[in-house]
């Protein structure tokens, strides 16, 4: 929802703290997921991902969540689809050019990225292009076995 | 002034050292000379003199010339196929290159395709959305964005691979641009923006239109904080306004375009708006090329690029140097081609 997205990036430490407490429990619970089979848990755990970003932060379940980079403002709702920062079609009021009614995610991102510490390293850093193929897929689970090195 | 070994169509000059490519444009940067690039409006039609006759109006007052890719969303001829004309002759064209209308299968092999033409330099985009256009019904692509698109390009380019790792055997010596508006939100961070073009392999840099130098100087003041000056050239976007009622058209109607109200009524209160349009872009040229870390202009001169050589001409910018174009110097292109 806009209104609660907006509510999120004005949360982005917060969050972002959370998020970071909440990867690390299921980097710990990676033997237990490993048992259930990540496979297996890929239909569920998405489902829930996408209800608590869907409402938190409009995601569009892009499958490889960057948040803690974007000052918690989902990138995908740019209608560019730019993870890299603003074009420069951005009005004068930071809102958007292609839906004028919406403001910029990346005019947003930037004020997140600063209340996030270290968040302005993190939105520096050129973020490589999408892998499609992860469209509707859970990032919670690639992470952790990214973190586990445990990648599929 | 004559820029020595300029290149002869099909005749690619060496490359010298430090040099990505084998172009006039970057020769011109890396010289230090003042560069003056400019657009050609791609013709509604499939007839290559149309193509030709637009790029003479600038012979003998730009380094370069920008093909667009469909810009403001409009169908044009596309910027590969003027690419091709242009390079026919010998012209050195900015290839630019949107991420709006292909994916990077497409991508990938214009940048080999534009290369093996002759193109010496690809303006990486992100492109208009096509609701700007005229064919809003269209599926804007968006596969890669500016930032991915230099990635990619550089990879092509010196780690001669695609990006799924499949090797090339001969890599597009191009050099790379970017895009970047320093008039737009958000103000405070356009300059990391552009930091992190640079990161991702912009070696120049071509602005949004100015028309508000204070803002321009604080920019470049944090471009240089963030000591980008010897990583990367800048050419600041310029361009006659037709009078005052279009700069508020343009102001009010094109996103990202910035246009204080002075401006506004400097022209309006002219006799000849139009003639004082020009006037304009020349102070705003002069007032620019003072600006340190500007290494040249792009003169935008839409619908209106017959003023371009006067403009340039009276801004005093290429202190007598003559840039090549086809025609130029005709004894040395028969002798090149002799030997």
């Amino acid at each position: 929802m806009y209104a609660i997205r907006h509510w999120s990036v004005r949360h982005a430490r917060g969050l972002n703290a959370f998020y970071k407490g909440f990867e690390s429990t299921l980097v710990a619970l990676h033997p237990l997921l490993r048992r259930i089979g990540y496979q297996r848990l890929e239909r569920p755990v998405a489902a829930v991902e996408r209800g608590v970003k869907g409402l938190l932060f409009d995601c569009r379940m892009c499958g490889q969540c960057i948040l803690s980079s974007t000052g918690m403002s989902c990138p995908m709702n740019c209608p560019k689809n730019l993870r890299n920062g603003p074009c420069g079609g951005v009005r004068a009021n930071g809102h958007c050019e292609v839906r004028p009614e919406m403001k910029c995610v990346w005019v947003q991102a930037v004020a997140g990225a600063r209340r996030i510490e270290g968040g302005l390293q993190a939105i520096s850093q050129v973020q490589v292009a999408v892998d499609r193929r992860l469209q509707g897929k859970s990032s919670w689970l690639r992470a952790v076995r990214q973190r586990t090195a445990d990648a599929p | 002034m004559k820029f020595e070994d300029e290149p002869v169509p099909g005749y690619p000059l060496p490359i010298l050292p430090g040099h990505t490519s084998p172009g006039r444009f970057e020769r011109v940067l890396r010289a230090g000379l003042f560069a003056v690039t400019t657009e050609l409006d791609p013709p509604d039609s499939a007839d290559p003199e149309d193509v030709y006759r637009r790029a003479r109006v600038f012979d003998g007052w730009v380094d370069a010339i920008n093909a667009t890719d469909g810009s403001g969303a409009n169908c044009h001829m596309s910027s590969m196929a003027v690419c091709a004309l242009l390079t026919r002759v010998g012209y050195a064209p900015v290839m630019q290159m949107s991420c709006r209308d292909k994916n990077r299968i497409a991508i990938q092999g214009d940048i080999l395709g534009g290369a093996a033409m002759g193109v010496c330099n690809v303006l990486c985009l992100t492109g208009d959305g096509v609701q700007a256009g005229d064919h809003p019904q269209a599926l804007p692509v968006f596969d890669l964005d500016c930032m991915t698109l230099l990635e990619t390009a550089r990879t092509l380019r010196d780690e001669h691979h695609f990006l799924s790792g499949r090797q090339i055997t001969f890599a597009p010596r191009v050099l790379l641009g970017a895009a970047e508006n320093p008039f737009a939100q958000p103000l405070e961070w356009r300059a990391q923006r552009l930091a992190k073009k640079v990161a991702a392999g912009a070696q120049f840099i071509q602005t949004q239109w100015c028309y508000d130098v204070p803002m321009l100087r604080t920019f470049m003041r944090h471009v240089e904080d963030l000591g980008l000056f010897d990583k990367v050239f800048m050419l600041v976007g310029v361009g006659p306004l037709r009078s005052a009622k279009s700069a508020e058209w343009i102001r009010t109607h094109v996103p990202g375009v910035h246009i204080p109200d002075a401006v506004l009524k400097r022209l309006a209160g002219a006799a000849d708006q139009a003639a004082e349009g020009r006037r304009l872009c020349i102070d705003l040229i002069q007032e620019i090329r003072a600006i340190k870390g500007v290494h040249g202009v792009h003169v935008m001169a839409f619908r209106q690029e017959h003023t371009v050589a006067e403009i340039i001409e009276r801004s005093g910018v290429l202190n007598g140097r003559v840039p090549w174009y086809p025609g130029r110097d005709p004894q040395t292109t028969a002798n090149r081609i002799a030997s």
